[in-house]
């Protein structure tokens, strides 16, 4: 940290915590001290200086001192000469500047000026101002499978519009997650993309917090609070919380042009939690290591290689696949919508026949590599008709033989599932459904790159190799077009789709002696063990036994493990001698074993990314279940977000935990408790979603109906009502043994 | 050195100040410790450690041209015995000073705890509870006076104790703890092994020279481990912990219209007092009563430092300037208390109206004036002598002060160092870490110790430390060491143009000098807790001897020296001594001390008289020791690390991973 860096942080810290001051009692005059609030769904407070001090903010008044207690961080500038130390005094300077900002942001929502809504030529543009935990769970999964391995913040704005869309693209394509912020006289990366059409938004994995250096605090709540959900870090244990950013968030800092005192103070800030800054103007350097893993700034004028920069500097390998198809490709471009009228060719969606099929094929059957487009000349004529402007709708059979010595049956809807994503991941390219039910289209702008539908299975192929090269070893695709040709193979897929369906149906915990772990949390949730067996799957909901299975086919020393039942021990709670020790031992020393049947009782742990949350709702004797992405209030009188709290970080917490969605209709669902004639409460959507299960179920329960005696948030959010509900309409739970 | 040079020689000092007054004193025929040294050599036989005196059927010299074995004392006691006896009875003298200073600290401690005294609180609570937490004392829900009187008993019973561990062991690494016992190293109780080096070195008791000099090796432990640690962190808590603070340091610190008292000598009690004092209305308006324009506030040698570190009071510099003081004509009073007071004053006052004030009931000296000090009047004692030095300023003569002065950044506390590479979230040692394995720094290298008239005064400190800094060695210094280089200005940021590149860059990111002072030579306790946590924040080893460090003393004097010395050997560091070697006549000895302790303890103290020997030895070590570390051979200018990107499944691995030895970024 040169004198420089660190009388310019030192200066812009003493601003921002007197704008904070200043923003907070505009807030105060206008609704009082004692005013309570929260940001938008978080059960974290101010997620900052919670996590740093352990402080529950909960009221403008509250603020007050947290805010003195930034002050208490503030020292004055260094000397021209013989200046005293200052790397430390900075430091706190950034922190003071976390706290500042939080509290100026939290003023600028009481205010109703947060998140920022800016007239950007001519159209409303709204930020997304504070991210949301539902958010952060939501992107769980993708936190820690690598399929987002690293966060960036850019502050500011690039040279050119062009470069601003470059270095986005490099990071998508990277699979990077953005967040943009800052500004440079008015303009930024959020205007500049905007200008050139760029989707921005969580599904293209560009996210424009707001237009001031101060919103790239909210960044910085997120990254705090991964450590209290997944980490377990507990507020106030702040050398814990940021040396977690530190040694598993990689997070930095890109800023284009010019530097500002205030972001020098908020890079400050961001170095205590290991993020780096990489300027793209001439800046002091700070290239000694120590407080973050490697460099603390680096200067890098050269856009091109920016990004190279960043990711070097803050120590992050991201392997991606090299996909030959002339338009990017990238998780960024998974959630990118199509529309009707920019569509060129469309496939499926009820309109024309269409499915997709992975099938095992002998070695010797097949040609790897070929990638074959099946029509009649009066198809390909109509193909060559295709224009912007002119739809063209094909029926599609997309069929993709596999083989491998170790490949095997049970692995074809795996693969299977995963067509979705791989499709999608084209830019202009778009997948909907699954099997004979799917949907694609194709956009004007890819067709004009030059993409082609034989460019379907080059990404298919590609992906599949690449993802699976443990258990195939050939892959060869066939494209079938014309409808006659597509119906008939269809059938021959319909047979297996439903061959399928009884094999998963008859698979149970009784039937196998080998479940199968899950420690891809281990990089976010270090004691977190997921046991993975047919009949729960993980709580996540992204992976069933069978995906395990080939996880550990393809990756034998991976996260997934096959971990051998050994004796059981409790059938009813659902333990057994090998699973207590697999996970005595992977939870480092923490758990003795767990039970996957009962939820009382040593109850399996979660890492954070739980689809829903089961929590014991001891007046109705029973349980409520709270999916994520639910925002309102449960009869227990938390939020999801709040629940989440005290359920994540590997932690058994009895009468609460993770699952994933479809756990709730296995045969296994807390079977030691009672099982779903417990069920007392959940959320309408998550009910419907449900809805043929949860009826099949209830009958082989013998309590057909129950679906109309589960409360939900229409009926009832508190304790009350519910009750009166559940007994109007005799819920079993009233009158089962008392579960306490 | 040879002999004719040495006929040749003139003591002398490379601090302009001292050679100005020098010059004087010469002209005025007013002899110095600077001109005794050249009139009075050492005795060669004592100097080399070949004397026993102590019975009466000698004094037998035993130094012979024939070699180590070809004389006996009367009673047949061999010179590796006699030389081995007498260097361990200047290690018990040593450890006996920083103890006794620290035994009066911790009585000082539990006075303020139990509120016998106003004059003195407990102002550094945090330091409190952080010491208390080492011994496992529960603080929930005490008082801080509480904890502080529990804090002091506990510790005090260290220097009575017969049996058991003295308390600061347990805060070694636990490598190191299990090496002193195994080689029952561990001190049992202060006093005890003092008593116990006077009984083993007396006539006819240990005469086996290892058995001795390990018994030395215990007693000194109770310096580093005990007396002196306890000095350090009770007077932290009764005073405050150092941070970095601005000041001078020069002869040039007299004020021509002020009174001057200089305070001299080694403890904090009295100096802290002899600070609120001066600082008080009623007694600047008495000093202006008397004339002069304030009151002007001077340390000398160790007690400076501690008033330095913890007040920013200015700095006359260290034990060689203390008759030259005098000579500027503008001190009124100088006021002293223990260790390293030069009786020289008393005569050298006689000539000017400096007041030479003894205020320790173990240190007189004939001609002084001897106001008593007890910490349960401290501040009126301090009043009385602040008056006294007022009342003598209508006596001042012409005044000679020199006019040469140099700022210094001083105060790098252990807390303080922790605290920079961090802040107060992410203090840590990992940045020093790193920055050792990436060849940014070569090194560390502690320049302690004293001045000695034998060499010229700052000389050999000076040119080390301009040396090792450009070669990337991080220095830090305490005592007159640091006084040298305070006086010389290189304790100050600007230093950094003088370091190697890759320390350059370290000092830049941080905002410090490429030297670091701190604090007195009690406060060598300080680089043993630096040390500490160095080898315990990873990736250097697991012990103070794995780390690429050395200790030197190259202009040192006195006994404490030599207890610092050994208690630095034996927690692991590769100790220099420069000037003359107390051990010369014994090869035997040596050879103990250097291979036959570096097996034992991972240490070893050599005395090496040539600077530029000095430094090689130095530089041959930490890359001795870095290539045992199997860090990237140090080549200037050239560093950093080969980084390890991370991908998913390494990151799921980090747990495992998360232990020492993993270098840069690993934990």
């Amino acid at each position: 940290m040169s004198r420089h860096i660190a009388a310019a942080a030192i200066r812009g810290s003493h601003k921002i915590v007197a704008d904070a001051a200043e923003a907070l009692n505009k807030a105060v005059a206008a609704k009082g001290a004692d005013y309570k609030f929260e940001f938008p769904d978080t059960a974290f407070y101010l997620p900052h200086i919670f996590g740093m001090t352990g402080t529950k903010v909960e009221t403008l008044g509250q603020m007050k001192d947290a805010l003195d207690y930034a002050k208490g961080m503030l020292s004055a500038e260094p000397a021209q000469n013989e200046y005293l130390p200052y790397l430390g005094e900075t430091l706190d300077a950034g922190q003071a500047t976390l706290f500042a900002e939080e509290i100026l942001l939290a003023s600028r929502y009481v205010l109703g000026l947060e998140p920022v809504v800016e007239k950007i030529d001519g159209n409303d543009f709204t930020y997304n101002g504070f991210i949301s935990d539902t958010i952060l769970r939501d992107l769980g999964i993708q936190l820690v499978d690598g399929s987002m391995p690293g966060f960036a913040v850019i502050i500011g704005k690039a040279p050119t519009d062009e470069i601003a869309v470059e270095i986005c693209r490099d990071l998508q394509q990277r699979n990077i997650l953005t967040f943009l912020c800052g500004n440079v006289d008015g303009d930024s990366v959020t205007k500049q993309l905007l200008r050139k059409g760029v989707d921005i938004g969580w599904d293209a994995r560009l996210v424009a917090l707001g237009p001031e250096t101060y919103h790239a605090l909210y960044a910085g709540d997120w990254a705090c609070r991964g450590a209290l959900t997944f980490g377990g870090k507990k507020g106030g244990d702040a050398l814990a919380v940021l040396k977690y950013n530190k040694d598993r968030i990689f997070a930095f800092a890109m800023v284009l042009g010019p530097m500002s005192d205030l972001i020098w103070s908020t890079g400050a800030g961001a170095i205590t939690y290991g993020f780096p800054a990489i300027c793209d103007t001439e800046v002091p350097e700070i290239r000694p290591t120590g407080v973050c893993t490697y460099e603390h700034v680096v200067s890098q004028t050269d856009h091109k290689k920016i990004v190279d920069t960043c990711i070097e500097t803050r120590g992050l390998k991201i392997t991606i696949t090299k996909v030959p198809v002339p338009v990017a490709y990238g998780p960024a471009f998974e959630g990118e919508r199509i529309r009707k009228e920019d569509t060129v060719f469309e496939f499926g969606g009820q309109k024309t026949a269409s499915f997709e099929w992975v099938t095992t094929k002998e070695l010797s059957e097949i040609e790897d590599g070929k990638i074959e487009v099946i029509a009649s000349p009066e198809t390909l004529a109509k193909i060559e008709s295709a224009a912007p402007g002119n739809t063209v709708r094909l029926p599609m059979g997309l069929v993709i033989d596999v083989a491998g010595r170790k490949m095997n049956p049970d692995f074809e809807p795996v693969i299977e599932r995963k067509l979705h994503d791989y499709v999608n991941c084209a830019q202009g390219v778009w997948h909907m459904g699954q099997r004979d039910v799917n949907w694609m289209r194709i956009s004007q702008q890819a067709f004009g790159d030059g993409f082609r539908i034989k460019h379907l299975g080059d990404i298919v192929y590609v992906m599949v190799k690449n993802k699976f090269p443990a258990i195939v070893d050939k892959v060869q695709v066939k494209l079938y077009l014309d409808d006659d040709k597509v119906k008939e193979v269809q059938e021959q897929a319909r047979a297996i789709y439903k061959a399928r369906n009884e094999r998963v149906a008859s698979l149970n915990d009784e039937s196998v002696d080998t479940f199968y772990s899950c420690l891809l949390c281990q990089s976010f949730a270090p004691n977190h063990v997921c046991v993975i067996s047919p009949e729960r799957l993980g709580l996540c909901g992204a992976y069933n036994w069978l995906d395990a299975r080939a996880a550990y086919e393809i990756d034998p020393t991976g996260p997934n493990q096959p971990v051998a039942k050994g004796d059981c021990t409790d059938d009813v709670k659902g333990r057994w001698k090998g699973v207590d020790s697999y996970v005595f031992q992977n939870s480092h020393q923490t758990l003795d074993g767990f039970s996957a049947y009962s939820i009382m009782d040593a109850p399996m742990t979660s890492c954070g990314c739980f689809e829903c949350i089961v929590a014991l709702v001891p007046e109705a004797n029973g349980f409520m279940i709270v999916n994520r992405g639910y925002t309102g209030m449960t009869p227990i009188g938390m939020k999801f977000s709040t629940l989440a709290g005290t359920v994540g970080g590997g932690v058994q917490a009895p009468g609460f935990g993770g699952i994933g969605k479809y756990f709730i209709t296995s045969r296994k669902f807390l079977k030691a408790d009672g099982g779903l004639k417990r069920v007392v409460w959940m959320p309408k959507a998550l009910k419907e979603a449900l809805r043929e299960d949860l009826i099949r179920r209830s009958e082989e329960e013998g309590v057909p109906g129950f679906i109309d005696m589960i409360c939900d948030e229409t009926i009832a959010e508190d304790s009350e009502k519910m009750l009166e509900f559940l007994s109007e309409k005799g819920h079993p739970a009233l009158t089962m043994d008392s579960i306490l | 050195m040879s002999e004719e040079k040495k006929e040749k020689r003139k003591a002398s000092s490379i601090d302009p100040c001292a050679v100005d007054l020098l010059r004087y004193a010469e002209e005025c025929n007013i002899p110095t410790a600077f001109s005794r040294s050249d009139s009075l050599k050492p005795c060669p036989i004592g100097a080399e450690g070949a004397c026993c005196k102590i019975c009466a059927m000698g004094p037998c010299r035993l130094k012979s041209k024939d070699g180590e074995d070809a004389l006996k004392g009367v009673c047949g006691a061999s010179l590796a015995t006699v030389t081995a006896r007498n260097i361990a009875r200047m290690v018990a003298g040593g450890t006996a000073a920083h103890s006794d200073h620290a035994r009066d600290v911790a009585n000082t401690l539990l006075a303020a705890a139990e509120e016998h005294t106003k004059d003195y609180q407990i102002k550094d609570v945090e330091k409190l509870l952080a010491v208390a937490n080492n011994f496992g004392i529960d603080t929930a829900g005490k008082t801080k006076n509480e904890v502080a009187k529990e804090v002091a008993e506990f510790v005090l019973k260290d220097f009575g104790q017969q049996k058991g561990e003295v308390s600061f062991i347990r805060t070694a690494t636990k490598k190191r703890q299990e090496l002193w016992r195994e080689h029952k190293l561990v001190p049992r109780g202060v006093d005890r092994e003092i008593c116990e080096i006077m009984h083993r070195t007396t006539m006819g008791v240990d005469t086996d020279p290892e058995d001795i000099l390990d018994a030395a090796l215990r007693t000194s432990l109770a310096d580093g481990w005990s007396g002196s640690r306890i000095g350090t962190d009770f007077s932290d808590i009764l005073f405050g912990t150092p941070k970095p603070i601005k000041s001078e340091d020069s002869l040039g610190a007299f004020q021509k219209k002020h009174v001057n008292i200089v305070v001299h000598g080694h403890e904090p009690t009295l100096s802290e007092m002899i600070v609120v004092a001066s600082e008080m209305p009623e007694m600047i308006d008495y000093a202006k009563s008397k004339g002069a324009e304030g009151i002007n506030l001077v340390g000398m040698c160790c007690t400076s430092n501690e008033i330095l570190l913890r007040h920013g009071i200015k700095s006359a510099g260290g034990f060689l300037n203390q008759e030259l003081g005098v000579l500027t004509g503008a001190v009124e009073a100088m006021v002293v208390d223990v260790q390293c007071i030069m009786p020289a004053i008393a005569d050298v006052v006689k000539g000017f109206h400096t007041k030479l004030v003894t205020t320790s009931p173990k240190g007189r000296i004939p001609g002084a004036e001897h106001i008593e000090f007890d910490e349960l009047h401290a501040l009126d004692v301090a009043k009385k002598i602040v008056r006294l030095a007022c009342d003598n300023f209508p006596n001042r003569k012409d005044t000679r002060i020199p006019d040469y002065g140099k700022t210094m950044i001083a105060g790098f506390s252990h807390e303080y160092i922790k605290y920079m590479q961090g802040g107060r979230y992410r203090g840590s040692f990992r940045p020093l870490n790193d920055a050792i394995i990436s060849g940014r720094i070569r090194g560390l290298a502690g320049i302690v110790g004293c001045n000695n008239p034998r060499v010229d005064q700052d000389s050999l400190h000076d040119y080390l430390v301009r040396e090792l800094i450009a070669n990337d060695v991080l220095v830090v210094q305490t005592g007159c060491g640091a006084h040298a280089s305070a006086k010389s200005g290189l304790l100050r940021p600007e230093t950094m143009d003088l370091a190697g590149p890759g320390l350059r860059e370290v000092c830049e990111a941080i905002g410090i000098p490429p030297v670091l002072h701190m604090g007195s030579c009690v406060d060598n306790s300080r680089i043993l807790t630096v040390l500490t946590a160095v080898a315990q924040e990873g990736g250097l080893g697991d012990d103070i001897s794995d780390i690429p460090v050395v200790g030197i003393a190259p202009e040192w004097m006195s006994e404490k020296a030599l207890a610092i010395a050994f208690y630095a050997v034996a927690s692991g560091l590769y100790v220099i001594f420069g000037v003359e070697s107390p051990i010369a006549a014994s090869p035997t000895v040596q050879k103990i001390m250097s291979e036959g302790w570096e097996k034992k303890v991972g240490g070893k103290l050599e005395f090496i008289p040539g600077k530029e020997d000095i430094l090689a030895a130095t530089l041959a070590h930490i890359d001795k020791k870095r290539e045992a570390l199997k860090l990237r051979k140090y080549e200037k200018g050239k560093f950093g690390v080969e980084k390890v990107l991370l991908s998913m499944a390494d990151r799921r691995k980090l747990e495992e991973a998360a232990h020492a030895h993993k270098g840069v970024g690993g934990v």
